[in-house]
């Protein structure tokens, strides 16, 4: 069946008709062309659809489009202020966190969750955080030093940044 | 190479920016109006006949555009029906009879991928199941089912001009290295060591799975855009299969997410061709990561291996290699023989004997997996040499370090090796893990080993990469090259080598995404070889390019051209920099004109020297090699059989890095992915059924898998033919990671395990058979 809907995408307000089976992966991507959200396993197992749900990561091909009206949707497109670089990407870029890249946006975001509840994870609590992400270049001796950047940086700069 | 300004400089990844917002493109990101999108109905069964297809139903679904068989596409004129990099033999779709289970069998192509599978379910096959065969060596007998009546080689590729056609019988490939008197070494030994080792099926996981896009353009030309680690060899397939001139056919890649070897050759690209020819509209399929796992493996491996020791040292070797490459053969012929040859390490071993064979099972095919076919071999020859070292009483370093060949000696195959830092690799391991620093006494259920490996990788020889370099008269430049960038870094390195040659600064220049109807040809992106075959062509060209400026100034400023220097922008007189012109001027003078260009092209192509095809023997198999190294530090817990993995260690030969930071990364991020090959990852399957095709079921390994110490040691023996001296990276930090956690845990507990992955339970079968304990069923 279809449906209109409402879905609250990166601050804006995206009202658009969608069948009930279609997830919100799909709509991001199909519907909203917002290409940072990536399909890679289908069944929520790799973390390459993360976004952020109320500040939540979530992987967006387990949850229906029809169920994530009312919530506060950010995509990698809707963090920062769209000119600069934001930190956590910063710290990726200048660590090397990424190679393939196509988990990167998954990884930048489940970091952003994780610093935005916790600005001071242990090590061993950012490896617990980001073991729902998949990196087959297996970067992640790159990844978790960019963590601790930008945990370091965010410990500087305690301005509240999207 | 102190005057080197960009190359050797840790400089970051010019396509992080791109990479880093998600705003890279990929085959996902592309749409053309009217788009079909495809599904494909699989085979049930390993080995069947198909008896009838009925696909009316499906067919008059709304919204579906075509159901196609591979009787239909048998059919369409001029179009070969199958295709294959080392034999014609893989069906677009299955014609006559299905080979393994999830064998592509209809296609439908519909207004969206939901209809298109929705369609399938209206298709009826009926299948008559023949006899299949799951195990490679059953396979390798003469009286086992055939997977196929006959072998056509596919000729695509000069290293593959010796696989022969064939027929009656499983093995496609057999390779034969022989050297020296093997039964006169085993008859006259102290000692001889025989031991069987395995290593299991296991999945590429490219995060991005396959997809291909392809569509007729406004001039009737067949347009492809694919996730493809071989953009060249996808136009000269589809040029083959469908008897279309090479011009005709465009293939673009852009930023691929991953490959690890499972994107390499033809994959989707004939079937969407077919179907975008028989719609007349753009066709898209994106495989599901279900489809994924039943698409390409890493080849299982059989090793047996029987070594002769006398006076304490290894006098011959004989090793039997049985790579199962499943229903199709793939590039297996290439990797049994590029692989085979390095079966018995990279010693001195007066006596080798090696047989190779490549062997159809019914089970999915099999391919290029990162370090190609070369981590199965060194799992077995350095996890026995280890075995041998302990049962002798002698030190595993110095026993590998004695008989390391060094520059200048011959391989098994003749060769006589060059820049071949293996005992700088293994020096460098033993001392990074602290090997000679004597073990504590240890007691209590988890004990602590440490384990180091050693091998060798050889670089596909003969292979060609051609560039072209386009300088602008600004100063910047163009590099058409079909390396494709899929996360190792190439983007980087040759914009580090044209930078450095020109003498400009690197975000002067763009390396252009491979595109057929630009890029020159490229052999593939694969097997550690772009830094040094991509790198010495845009080398080249680049050279080139400069050479034609130095002729400018040099008659412009009446200066001998050899003593001209190209730096910042300008060609100036060495040693008196005010003397000169910037790239501006020069090309003003040339041409009077600006927005003008000047372009060169070039060729690395190395060879390779005639292989005898009973002896192995060639005066050069390969331009290059790869020595890796690993050493780790495990804790074993003797009552779960759970290891932890304290330390990790890998060190690679790269000949001189381009770009150090990035070596050191590919190194480590090799070894870590392959410490999940080690440990847990398996495809596993029950009468050539896959059991765990989803990554619900497949363990890949996570950020929680890391070692809680890990580092990479970059060994720079530089290549005298490498462009300023480097070789590749790509795949070394993968090579010898399973024997190194193999002989930590028998240093650690004493139980040898020879059948990857090392899952506790086999180490606790082993720990129980060592005490005597009756071990229930395997």
């Amino acid at each position: 069946m279809q449906r209109e809907i409402t879905l609250r995408i990166n601050d804006r307000d995206e009202t658009l008709v969608v069948e009930d089976a279609d997830t919100l992966l799909d709509v991001l991507r199909d519907r909203l062309k917002l290409w940072s959200v990536r399909e890679s396993c289908g069944v929520g197992a790799c973390g390459s659809c993360t976004v952020l749900l109320d500040g939540r990561p979530v992987s967006a091909c387990l949850l229906l489009a029809v169920r994530s009206t009312g919530r506060e949707i950010i995509t990698l497109e809707g963090l920062g202020d769209g000119q600069s670089l934001h930190p956590i990407q910063e710290a990726f870029v200048s660590e090397r966190a990424l190679q393939c890249a196509y988990c990167t946006p998954g990884f930048v975001l489940t970091v952003k969750a994780l610093l935005d509840k916790n600005p001071n994870p242990s090590d061993d609590e950012i490896r617990e955080y980001l073991s729902g992400n998949l990196c087959r270049c297996a970067g992640y001796a790159d990844i978790l030093r960019a963590v601790q950047l930008a945990r370091e940086k965010q410990s500087r700069a305690p301005v509240q940044r999207k | 190479m102190a005057d080197l300004s960009v190359v050797g400089q840790s400089v970051y990844r010019t396509d992080a920016n791109p990479k880093v917002t998600g705003r890279a493109l990929h085959v996902g990101n592309i749409e053309m109006p009217g788009t079909l999108h495809v599904a494909v109905l699989r085979s049930p069964y390993p080995h069947a006949r198909i008896k009838r297809i009925d696909k009316t139903k499906a067919e008059a679904l709304n919204g579906v555009a075509v159901v196609l068989t591979g009787a239909e596409i048998a059919k369409m004129p001029g179009v070969d029906a199958h295709f294959g990099p080392a034999f014609r033999d893989q069906p677009m779709l299955a014609v006559e009879k299905v080979c393994y289970a999830g064998d592509p069998v209809v296609a439908a192509a519909a207004v969206d991928r939901r209809t298109a599978e929705d369609a399938l379910q209206l298709v009826e096959v009926d299948y008559e199941p023949l006899p299949a065969v799951f195990d490679v060596l059953e396979a390798a007998k003469s009286d086992s089912p055939l997977v196929h009546e006959q072998h056509r080689p596919a000729k695509a590729f000069a290293d593959l001009a010796h696989v022969k056609a064939g027929q009656q019988s499983n093995i496609c490939y057999h390779f034969k290295l022989r050297t020296g008197d093997v039964d006169k070494a085993f008859a006259e030994a102290d000692r001889v060591f025989e031991d069987t080792f395995t290593s299991p099926p296991a999945q590429h996981v490219p995060m991005e799975p396959h997809v291909t896009l392809a569509y007729l353009d406004e001039h009737e030309r067949l347009n492809v855009w694919t996730s493809s680690q071989s953009p060249s060899y996808v136009r000269t397939e589809l040029s083959a299969t469908f008897g279309m001139p090479m011009n005709r056919i465009r293939v673009r890649v852009p930023y691929i997410g991953g490959g690890y070897g499972a994107k390499l050759y033809a994959k989707l690209e004939p079937l969407v061709t077919a179907l975008a020819l028989i719609t007349r509209k753009p066709v898209r399929y994106a495989l599901t990561r279900e489809e994924e796992f039943l698409t390409l493996t890493k080849h299982r491996v059989v090793t047996k291996i029987k070594t002769a020791i006398k006076n304490g040292a290894i006098t011959a070797r004989k090793c039997e290699v049985y790579w199962d490459t499943g229903a199709y053969a793939e590039i297996g012929p290439r990797i049994g023989h590029k692989s085979g040859y390095t079966s018995a390490g990279p010693y001195r071993i007066p006596n080798v004997w090696i047989d190779s064979y490549c062997v159809y099972t019914h089970r999915v095919p099999a391919g290029a997996f990162r370090g190609f076919g070369v981590p199965q071999v060194i799992w077995a020859y350095d996890s026995q040499t280890d075995m041998i070292a302990r049962a002798l009483g002698a030190d595993p370093v110095e026993f590998r370090l004695k008989p390391a060949l060094e520059e200048g000696e011959p391989f098994a195959t003749g060769t006589l090796v060059h820049s071949f830092g293996v005992k700088e690799a293994i020096r460098q391991a033993a001392q990074a893990i602290d090997w000679t620093k004597p073990r504590a006494v240890q007691t209590g259920t988890k004990r602590r080993g440490k384990g180091i490996a050693v091998g060798v990788k050889a670089v596909l020889t003969p292979s060609i990469s051609g560039a072209i370099v386009i300088l602008n008269a600004d100063g910047t430049a163009n590099v058409l090259s079909s390396t494709v960038e899929m996360g190792q870094g190439s983007e980087t390195t040759l914009g580090q080598i044209v930078a450095e040659e020109l003498g400009l600064s690197l975000d002067q220049v763009h390396i252009v995404q491979p595109d057929t109807d630009v890029t020159p040809y490229d052999t593939i992106t694969a097997g550690s070889r772009s830094t040094y075959h991509m790198g010495n062509a845009v080398r080249m060209a680049a050279a080139k390019v400069k050479t034609a400026l130095c002729e400018i100034v040099a008659s412009k400023l009446e200066a001998d051209p050899d003593d001209l220097l190209a730096r910042n922008g300008r060609v100036f007189v060495r040693g008196m920099e005010e003397r000169g012109m910037t790239i501006g001027e020069i090309f003003l003078a040339k041409f009077g004109s600006l927005g003008t260009t000047l372009a060169a092209e070039a060729v690395c192509q190395p060879t390779a020297a005639h292989m005898d095809p009973e002896t192995g023997q060639s005066e050069k198999c390969t331009e290059y090699w790869f020595p890796s190294a690993t050493a780790v530090e495990v804790e074993v817990d003797s009552e779960t059989g759970r290891v932890v993995v304290l330390q990790l260690i890998s060190v690679g030969d790269t000949g001189t890095a381009i770009n150090p930071k990035h070596c050191e990364q590919q190194l480590l991020s090799a070894a870590v992915m392959h410490l999940g090959l080690t440990l847990f990852e398996e495809m596993i399957f029950d009468e050539g059924q896959l059991l765990n095709g989803s990554l619900l079921d497949y363990q890949v390994g996570s950020i929680k898998d890391m070692p809680r110490s890990f580092r990479s040691v970059v060994v720079e023996v530089p290549h005298a033919d490498g462009p300023f001296g480097a070789k590749g990276a790509g795949e070394t930090g993968a090579l010898t990671v399973a024997p190194a956690v193999a002989n930590a845990i028998e240093d650690a507990v004493g139980v040898r395990v020879r059948d990857l992955p090392i899952t506790p339970e086999k180490i606790l079968r082993a720990l129980a058979e060592k005490n005597g304990a009756k071990v229930p069923g395997n």
